[in-house]
């Protein structure tokens, strides 16, 4: 098959893959089935466009022609393949943890989440693939429009006011910003092509640059960059797979990648270093990372906490971006990968909690360690990775970017970078110690008995104290968590393969 | 030998189709009478495009009576996209027709029905066709009197005042128009419209003209239901029959959009002199508060045909704003929307009907939980709906990506920012519909409820299919609607 089969594919695929959950959806193990072969078969076809890309290739596909300056088309780079490895990667796991979660808290319209998630890949996949801003364009509020129902998933008051919060912020500032700078970086570049070095440089002035830049990086509100981060952490609501893939990995991360492209293909590195027009974007997302840590330290919902830690994290990205010497941009790229699989492994932990324990507060969680150490220990790993510390991989992405920033001259990266590591510290790290080192509360099971649902529990009849027997959420939950919390460790090794292939998107054919 | 004759067929058809609808006086028979007759418009429609898009303007000498004295049908880029328009959308609601209708009246009042809906298209393409100015009366009288007695014949009392209100305020519009057009054949001793735009460019800063200026301007802004004088539109559309309601929001107000462009452009001499009047400026304004102001209050709405009534004034809004630029872009984007609009809101409104048909009532309270019940009918409001807002990928896109680009040339970035804010005020209404039909529980009447009828669905289901079509592939629509530009800027006939 040639490699432009496979672009085609990777939409197909998971597009198929909806349909076919759709037609299964009276027998669920068959449906599970659909969604699981489904995700293999993705990950196996993106895969095939690796080798191809390390090799140099940008393999293509045309599609058609809208109206003059819009097309629909796609090409694999460095960058877009990366994505499309961890959203369809992470997707086959997260598929097995969510038939566990799914399951094990008797989860209603189960049919309706397997068909919005795999219509959430899909579009996932076509944002990464996108050979210009309006495909990008394109699949980035698709994604948005077949997430929506994920979110509002429970279908009461909470759901409905996040899920409202979600659509206004998240299609709103596409509207209202994303639309005008296509319009604009049409105007003056005459293309909307992703084109190696920029399409901008020689054609805008720094002022027109920083405008455009603005109207970018609040337009993609799934970057959540403050002040329009505030759909992240209503998303929430949703059940704990679809913040775990989605609202950990393919929407967020679709909202860096595409400030990401921007910044090197639209702008181009040297454009950006040359006028000094992405500064101020540098320090307002230093800003929204510092800040987003210290809102953390005050959240005592789990997932709350989780959320704003990733507000934080995709604000290093974005920084990055900004700073925009090589060596940020590669840090940049990094981070998605590392941050992914650090920050799903976080998810999964506390969906995990939640299935066994129906608790969804860190006050609650004195001594769970004792029940659930499989869980608790891959937390620690999650967390020390989002932290930044070896071996684990998300040391090399945070390295990067300091190296980048000393690289730009940028003094105040390296500060940010230390602080905010502290901040990690200290609002990851008390969970750890609270589930390990402190005696479980008293009236543990008393918390049991009220929490809905109680009966069908699987750890409701974990007993108090030092005793306590192991009472971890189903296999089908613990088995992904521990796996991604391993792969933590194996990314450690390898960030040359990593820094390899992201060098591909920097060099510009003369 | 047929090809000559299809200026005056596209009209005849329909004229002669709708009595004898009324002389069978049997449902089903008057519905296929209408099917037949209204496809073979559409067929003519089409076959008129080829032969403008082959041998440029078609003048058509109504009888044989050499123009000036005679009637002339002239076609040109212009309303040839009109005809489509009103033609297209007609053929695709009149198959849907039969179910609700069948439901509703008994056989004589059915094959009343479809005789007005003839007739209420008949008008509404010989408006568009004709190159007289009084026929132009002639014809919009015909369409309005068969778009009255249609609303009137909706499924409450509150049809007949709002029939009454469209009447009255119809008629002041009617009577403005036609004051105009006196006035201009006092000051050139033509009719014809091709004449008319002729000798009119000479005289037009002299006062009559400008007095007739400003009867057609009020008195088709009346019809076209530009704010504040669309008052007639939200209940007319609310209390409709389906049919009805689609049809005229596809159809009636686009052909007075029209009937401005040729007025404005065409007769009194091109986008220069258009630019140099106060009515550009006019209608950006009100076009703006249009948008805002329509579109806000239908968020407000508890029944769900008045909410897209409202909707209907705002995007009339958007057209307008595109012929207030008097630009290249702007007026493709006018167009276009006209295009797109048409496509969708009929639609919508049909889908509507499928619901009302079911469910017996379109307000919002009772839609609740109905998105599991009829899952097509909701699927197909939900597309419709984010082509209304503009979501890339729909038809709806491609025209507020053509008006932003005509507000940008311009250099009018405040425009930009206040095209795309109202965008987001649709998002809202929109957005409460999904909210009650998929996240509420179902009513106690909409337990029971069923999918629509495959009758209705298939219909909708094609405009929802050119909703997304029409976004994705733009080389009829954008072309089309690009060379009506042309030609209506450079005042051509």
């Amino acid at each position: 098959m040639e490699p432009a089969d496979h672009i085609l594919l990777a939409l197909l695929i998971p597009t198929v893959g909806a349909l076919g959950i759709v037609l299964a959806h009276r027998h669920a193990n068959l449906r599970e089935g659909v969604t699981l072969v489904t995700a293999g078969l993705l990950f196996a076809n993106v895969l095939q466009l690796l080798p191809v890309v390390l090799a140099g290739g940008r393999p293509e596909l045309f599609g058609f022609e809208v109206t003059p300056g819009l097309e629909v088309a796609f090409q694999v780079e460095p960058l877009g393949i990366l994505f499309g490895l961890i959203a369809s990667f992470l997707w086959i796991v997260n598929s097995v943890y969510s038939i566990g979660y799914m399951r094990g808290n008797k989860e209603l319209r189960q049919t309706q989440f397997y068909v919005a998630f795999a219509v959430a890949l899909a579009s996932a996949l076509g944002i990464a693939f996108s050979a210009n801003l309006f495909t990008l364009f394109l699949f980035y509020e698709i994604l948005t429009l077949s997430t929506y129902p994920l979110v509002a998933h429970h279908g009461d008051e909470k759901a409905k006011r996040g899920a409202r919060i979600y659509l206004i912020i998240l299609l709103g500032t596409s509207i209202v910003f994303f639309i005008p700078a296509l319009v604009w970086t049409l105007a003056i570049a005459g293309t909307l092509d992703f084109t190696p070095g920029g399409i901008l440089a020689g054609k805008a002035s720094g002022l027109t640059t920083g405008l455009l830049l603005a109207l970018f990086a609040f337009g993609v509100g799934k970057a959540a960059l403050m002040p329009v981060h505030k759909w992240l952490p209503n998303a929430m609501v949703a059940p704990t797979p679809v913040s775990a893939l989605l609202h950990a990995v393919a929407v967020v991360k679709a909202g860096v990648f595409t400030i990401l492209k921007v910044s090197v293909y639209i702008f181009g590195s040297d454009h950006l270093l040359a006028t000094g027009a992405s500064e101020w974007l540098g320090y307002l997302a230093a800003f929204s990372l510092l800040a987003a840590s210290v809102i953390a330290l005050s959240k005592d919902n789990l997932k709350a906490r989780l959320a704003y830690s990733t507000v934080s994290q995709l604000a290093y990205i974005v920084m990055a971006a900004a700073i925009a010497t090589p060596l940020a941009l590669i840090g940049a790229g990094m981070h998605i990968l590392m941050h992914a699989f650090g920050k799903i492994t976080l998810f999964f932990v506390a969906g995990a909690i939640h299935t066994a324990t129906h608790k969804t507060e860190i006050s609650q969680l004195n001594g769970i360690g004792r029940a659930m150490p499989f869980t608790m220990g891959a937390f620690f790993i999650g967390a020390l990775s989002i932290i930044g510390l070896p071996p684990l991989g998300g040391a090399w992405s945070k390295l990067y970017i300091a190296l980048g920033g000393m690289d730009g001259d940028y003094g105040f990266v390296v500060a940010v970078l230390m602080i905010s590591s502290l901040l990690n510290v200290a609002y990851l790290m008390p969970i750890v110690v609270r589930a390990f080192f402190r005696p479980p509360d008293p009236d543990d099971s008393h918390g049991h008995a009220h929490a809905a649902g109680a009966d069908v529990q699987p750890g409701g009849a974990a007993p108090e104290g030092f005793r306590a027997s192991l009472a971890e959420a189903p296999w089908l939950c613990v088995v992904p968590l521990i796996f991604t919390a391993a792969a933590c460790f194996v990314l450690f090794f390898s960030p040359d393969a990593v820094e390899g292939l992201l060098r591909g998107m920097l060099e510009v054919p003369q | 030998m047929l090809a000559a004759h299809l200026p005056a067929l596209q009209v005849v058809i329909p004229l002669l189709a709708a009595p004898l609808c009324a002389l069978f006086r049997r449902g089903f028979i008057g519905w296929l009478i209408a099917v037949v007759a209204n496809w073979l418009a559409f067929a003519a429609s089409i076959g008129l495009l080829f032969r403008v898009m082959n041998e440029g303007v078609i003048s058509y000498a109504m009888g044989g009576w050499a123009p000036p004295i005679g009637i002339e049908y002239r076609v040109d880029m212009i309303n040839v996209f009109v005809l489509l328009v009103v033609s297209g959308v007609g053929a695709v609601i009149i198959p849907f027709a039969r179910t609700g209708t069948a439901a509703r009246f008994n056989d004589t009042d059915q094959a009343w029905f479809y005789t007005m809906y003839l007739l209420a298209l008949t008008g509404l393409l010989g408006v568009t066709i004709t190159g007289d100015a009084f026929n132009i009366f002639v014809f919009l009288e015909i369409s309005s009197l068969a778009s009255y007695v249609m609303i009137a014949m909706g499924r409450d009392r509150r049809a007949l005042t709002a029939a009454y209100q469209y009447l009255i305020m119809g008629t002041v519009g009617a009577t403005f128009i036609v004051i105009g057009i006196g006035l201009l054949w006092a000051m050139t001793g033509t009719l014809n419209m091709a004449d008319l735009a002729q000798r009119i460019p000479e005289i037009n800063h002299t006062r009559p003209v400008l007095a007739a200026l400003a009867f057609l301007a009020v008195g088709i802004s009346l019809k076209l239901a530009l704010f504040p004088l669309h008052l007639w539109l939200p209940n007319a559309y609310a209390y409709a029959p389906a049919v009805a309601s689609a049809f005229l929001a596809g159809t009636a107000t686009k052909v007075a959009i029209y009937l401005f462009l040729r007025f404005f452009y065409t007769v009194f001499g091109g986008g220069e002199f258009f630019a140099s009047t106060p009515i550009p400026a006019m209608f950006l304004a009100l076009s703006i508060v249009a948008m805002f102001a329509a579109s806000t209050v239908a968020v407000f709405q508890a029944d769900v045909k008045r909410m897209f009534a409202y909707s209907s004034v705002a995007q009339v809004g958007f057209i307008t704003l595109g012929i207030s630029m008097v630009s290249d872009a702007g007026l493709t984007a006018a167009m276009v929307h006209l295009f797109n609009h048409a496509i969708m809101k009929a639609g919508i409104f049909m889908l509507l009907g499928a619901v009302m048909f079911r469910l017996g009532s379109v307000k919002l309270e009772d839609m609740a939980g109905i998105g599991r019940k009829m899952p097509f009918t909701m699927a197909g409001i939900v597309i419709l709906g984010l082509g209304l807002i503009g979501t890339p990928g729909t038809s709806g896109f491609v025209s507020k990506w053509w008006i932003v680009l005509a507000a940008l040339e311009k250099d009018q970035w405040w425009l930009v920012a206040l095209i795309l804010v109202a965008s987001l005020i649709t998002m809202i209404y929109v957005g409460r519909i999904v909210e009650v039909a998929y996240f509420r529980e179902p009513s106690a009447k909409a337990v029971t409820l069923r999918e629509a009828p495959l009758m209705m669905l298939i219909p909708a289901y094609v405009l929802v299919a050119a909703t997304i079509y029409f976004g994705l592939d733009t080389e009829w629509s954008v072309g089309l609607a690009q060379r009506a530009a042309a030609a209506l800027l450079a005042g051509t006939y």
